[in-house]
């Protein structure tokens, strides 16, 4: 019994916790660490250590092989996100409650001016859509049709610098994927980049690595705006010097590469110079999206498959909001 | 069990999910650059105060919660953190006689290799992106040494007070 309690006592609940196999020779060294180290020395650990790390990037950078152990782990460390993110809601919540009924009332009306609007506009847009699929019926043309969306909240947490990337509150638990398109109520936010169970990650459209390819909304220009890095900036750097482009433009999805659905607005056009000694002219774009005050995104499944000709859009809904909440 | 057995390894754990929610908190946009490397800091200290109970290996594995706290590719900070512990294991005994200026300087060197170490690995997925406020934290967590010492030496010493 003694011996027992003295391996408990030397070696810790961190050694139980940690390991099975791989840990006996450690508690071991510890038992009997006073007079002589046994088991491998630091040296051979560290070896271990660097190897197994190494062996881990090359594996992650090369596949998505290890996918399963990060959702393992993330199961571990994102609650410590949750955690982190309470006393910002709290705040949050607060500053919601102690507000006059005034506001509140002031705040209902204007709701419900915006709501009759967008309802009456709605209606329209039901016969519209009906007549664009008889439209296209008439030229041949398939119909896609629109789409699902998730209401994911951002938890406030800041990862790492330099990278515009948010973590919102649903995960793969509630289907999301990677490379889903990301919206808010104005516009394209960014795409999911990685999901966990409890939470995934967005990449906005500002991030130097990110690219999306947009066309102009007035005559269907195509190409691709790049994050800049700064929260209000796009850059289109591949349009030449006589392209038709002006300050002011709206830029819309255009639908290609097939992450991100056609026909949402981007940016809007701020500047325009050409440069007459390069090949491309220096195009800056604000985004529409508030990137830097959405407490609420929703993240979009979008049907890939087009409708065929004859389809019935009521089925089609159907199945795929069964695809959307599985 | 007695109880203060029981006690060391929790509190080691709890500082050091503490300093992966400082690591992580919603600090305002200015001063997010500036965030240092809170957990490696406080791996160092149990480091060198008590080196029979952190070993490389909880290094590596803490160092690989926050690969995936931070969304970085997996290994890096393992990697970074396990090199950093083995130097602190190697030198404990001599760094415990320094004072507190001499051991800044040893931090700083630490906090320069493990950044230089993700500078390597993040330079190899897409290089020449970074900027020069990615060094930042090397000095910031330097200056936070003594902050983090004390802090922990109290959580430490009230667990042999009990």
């Amino acid at each position: 019994m003694d011996a027992i309690g003295n391996f408990f006592e030397r070696c810790g609940i961190l050694n139980k916790l940690l390991g099975n196999s791989g840990w006996g020779y450690q508690s071991r060294s510890c038992t009997i660490k006073l007079l002589f180290a046994t088991g491998p020395s630091i040296n051979t650990r560290l070896l271990v250590a660097v190897i197994t790390s190494i062996a881990l990037l090359v594996t992650e950078h090369n596949n998505q092989q290890l996918d399963k152990l990060r959702s393992f782990l993330s199961f571990v460390v994102d609650p410590l996100k949750y955690l982190v993110s309470v006393p910002t809601n709290l705040l949050q919540n607060a500053s919601d409650t102690i507000r006059t009924y005034a506001s509140l009332k002031e705040e209902n009306q204007k709701l419900h001016e915006s709501q009759l609007i967008h309802q009456t506009r709605l209606l329209k847009l039901e016969a519209l859509e009906k007549e664009n699929i008889r439209l296209r019926a008439l030229l041949d043309n398939s119909f896609k049709l629109g789409e699902q969306v998730l209401v994911a909240e951002i938890l406030s947490v800041k990862a790492a610098p330099f990278e515009h990337i948010v973590t919102v509150n649903k995960g793969t638990r509630f289907g999301v994927h990677p490379q889903q398109p990301v919206l808010d109520a104005n516009g394209v936010v960014g795409q999911v980049f990685r999901s966990q169970p409890l939470t995934a990650d967005i990449m906005l459209i500002t991030d130097l690595n990110h690219a999306i390819p947009v066309e102009v909304n007035r005559n269907g220009l195509l190409t691709i705006a790049v994050g800049s890095g700064n929260l209000n900036q796009l850059i289109l750097p591949y349009l030449p010097n006589n392209a038709d482009i002006h300050p002011g433009d709206l830029l819309i999805t255009s639908g290609l590469g097939g992450t991100f659905p056609q026909g949402y607005p981007v940016a809007v056009v701020d500047q325009f110079t050409s440069q007459p000694n390069k090949p491309f002219a220096s195009i800056t774009a604000t985004p529409k999206a508030q990137l830097d005050r959405n407490r609420e995104l929703m993240i979009v499944w979008s049907n890939a498959a087009p409708i065929p000709l004859t389809g019935k859009p009521a089925n089609e809904t159907t199945e795929e909001k069964q695809h959307a909440q599985p | 069990m007695p109880n203060h057995d029981f006690y060391g390894p929790g509190r080691i754990i709890m500082t050091i999910v503490a300093a992966m929610c400082l690591r992580i908190a919603p600090w305002p946009a200015a001063v997010v650059p500036f965030n240092p490397d809170w957990v490696l800091l406080v791996l160092i200290y149990w480091g060198l105060t008590l080196p029979e109970r952190v070993g490389i290996f909880h290094a590596w594995f803490f160092g690989l919660l926050t690969d995936v706290l931070t969304g970085r590719l997996l290994g890096q900070y393992a990697l970074a953190y396990s090199l950093v512990i083995y130097i602190c294991l190697k030198l404990h005994k001599r760094l415990r006689q320094f004072p507190l200026l001499q051991q800044e300087l040893f931090i700083f060197f630490c906090l320069l290799l493990s950044q230089l170490l993700l500078f390597l690995i993040k330079n190899l997925q897409n290089p020449a992106q970074l900027h020069a406020a990615f060094w930042i934290p090397v000095f910031t967590g330097t200056l936070f040494w003594p902050v983090v010492y004390f802090a922990l030496r109290f959580v430490n010493l009230a667990r042999s007070l009990k």
